[in-house]
């Protein structure tokens, strides 16, 4: 059996300018972000990114490296809207597929069953379907005759996701209340790659259903404590607020340069910890 | 004799609050969702009085009782299940909304290039065509109440009926700072179904973009029972943060 631990950056090292990446967790919760981060040390540009999105999107949209945003909003939760998002969106910085929440979910299965697109009561006379004038149309085959939207596959070079615990082959658990899309994206994907608070040997007793992904669908596994941070990772560790609040007040270069500028996430968790050291 | 002091009147929060209860009586065993304070608070209050078998959540993944009791789980995948099967009326906010109940949350200005990026238009198209979807906006003014939408996210009865997906559509009420409107008209365009007291016709004339349906004798929003005002001041908010949402009229 193969051992599929890595390294966040060895990660970024499989990773190509140009791909269609998914990023898993929601919002501002149990984000991949040391795999983000390491994603911002490399080169790699040009990316589509799909996203329930959170500061996986404004970090990446703020160092200019998405291309295209596929999402239905992007939100930092206690602070509602993502400032650095916003200001991309505003400045014209990428295209965007925006998609209902809905749409979205069935994407995500459409893509993990090898379809070509699941039929949505959603998005029919919204915006959603004049800002997206590729989306079509299909009818049921039965004597309803209900017209839905064809949700395309959300199709994924890479997904990257972030769990409570993990072994060495891929499998991965969820402790907290939700388990979010995580599998899904795995299953969406060409590859993808796990990383988790704790490497663990075995799940023991676990409950089964907290054993939410399969190493079928997992190309491979980093161990990052705090790796989510500064979004929420329940019950490990909840959202960094007083971080988070200064990720979303301090201008990008100052942000960047402070925190991003290392070789690597021990020199992030660091910087961070030295920030937390000086607000006491 | 014991004497009591009377109670003070109601402020115009929480006119609203139970403006907001009323939007889920007679829903029967569906999920109440909502999220600004005062629209919570609406849901809860139906619950503790007229409206037991409604359920709550924590906001996260749980379904909780009154007290915080679990008593089932709702991830976001069946979460939208709910939405998608039903079994929800949801009060959601907007930051525009037009006369035919089309509602955006997306962006303001030209979607391709925005001049205020937003949330995005979250679960909006999803909730309005299946399960009842009411609106709750603490400030009604021009710029909320607009005579067209820069991004339809939550559908209106108009574009329903244009995409042909009115089966399950309904949009049960809007509750403004200003009063209560439905959509009860014939072509089915925003009408003034109470106006809370203190609040003038004019008043909402003036702070409403688009022409309101405005019948010849516009009920007040109804009174809170003496009951409602005690839940509502002892146990749901004490510490008065409707006041702090809805300003005092």
């Amino acid at each position: 059996m193969t051992d599929k631990t890595m390294t966040p950056d060895e990660v970024a090292g499989r990773l190509r300018s140009g791909m269609t990446i998914g990023i898993g967790g929601w919002g501002s919760r149990r984000k991949p972000m040391a795999l983000v981060r390491a994603l911002l040390r490399s080169e790699i540009t040009d990316l589509t990114v799909i996203s329930y999105g959170g500061p996986d999107v404004g970090l990446l949209a703020a160092a200019g490296r998405i291309r295209r945003l596929v999402a239905a909003f992007t939100t930092l939760d206690s602070i509602p809207l993502e400032p650095h998002f916003r200001a991309a969106r505003e400045r014209g910085a990428f295209e965007m597929t925006e998609l209902d929440e809905a749409m979205f979910m069935w994407g995500l299965h459409a893509a993990a069953n090898r379809l070509p697109f699941l039929p949505v009561r959603a998005g029919l006379g919204s915006d959603v379907m004049t800002v997206n004038p590729e989306l079509r149309t299909v009818t049921s085959p039965y004597e309803d005759g209900e017209t839905f939207v064809a949700v395309p596959a959300l199709r994924m070079d890479a997904a990257l996701v972030h769990l409570n615990r993990a072994d060495r082959l891929g499998n991965g658990q969820y402790l907290g209340p939700d388990p979010y899309f995580d599998d899904l994206f795995c299953e969406a994907a060409d590859t993808a790659y796990v990383s988790c608070e704790e490497l663990v040997d075995g799940f023991g007793d676990a409950a089964p259903q907290t054993l939410l992904v399969g190493r079928h669908s997992v190309t491979g596994v980093v161990e990052t404590p705090n790796g989510a941070h500064f979004t929420s990772c329940a019950p490990d560790h909840g959202r960094d607020e007083p971080f988070q609040k200064l990720y979303a007040t301090t201008p990008w270069p100052e942000f960047a340069e402070r925190f991003l500028s290392g070789k690597s996430e021990d020199d992030y968790q660091q910087a961070v910890r030295t920030w937390h050291e000086e607000q006491q | 004799m014991i004497s009591r002091a009377p109670l003070p009147p109601p402020t115009r929060a929480e006119y609203c609050v139970v403006a907001c209860a009323e939007a889920w009586r007679g829903d029967g065993e569906v999920l109440a969702a909502a999220m600004a304070p005062v629209s919570s608070f609406g849901a809860r209050l139906a619950k503790r009085s007229f409206a037991p078998e409604l359920l709550l959540t924590d906001g996260e993944a749980m379904l909780v009782g009154l007290d915080g009791e679990v008593e089932g789980w709702l991830p976001y995948r069946r979460h939208l299940t709910m939405v998608t099967g039903g079994k929800r009326h949801v009060m959601m906010g907007a930051s525009q909304i037009d006369r035919h109940g089309n509602q955006n949350i997306s962006c303001i200005g030209d979607w391709s290039r925005p001049a205020r990026q937003l949330l995005g238009v979250r679960g909006a198209p999803v909730n309005t065509l299946n399960n009842p979807v009411s609106y709750w906006i603490p400030r009604h003014s021009p710029r909320v109440f607009v005579e067209r939408v820069d991004m339809v996210s939550g559908v209106g009865y108009d574009r329903a009926a244009a995409a042909g997906a009115t089966r399950f559509h309904r949009i049960p009420r809007v509750v403004s700072d200003l009063g209560v409107f439905d959509f009860e008209t014939p072509d089915r365009s925003m009408r003034l179904a109470s106006v809370h007291p203190g609040v003038t016709l004019e008043q909402v004339r003036q702070a409403t973009g688009f022409d309101l349906v405005i019948g010849d004798d516009v009920p007040y929003t109804r009174e809170p029972t003496a009951e409602e005002l005690r839940l509502i001041r002892e146990v749901i908010d004490p510490g008065g943060l409707r006041d702090r949402e809805v300003r005092a009229g």
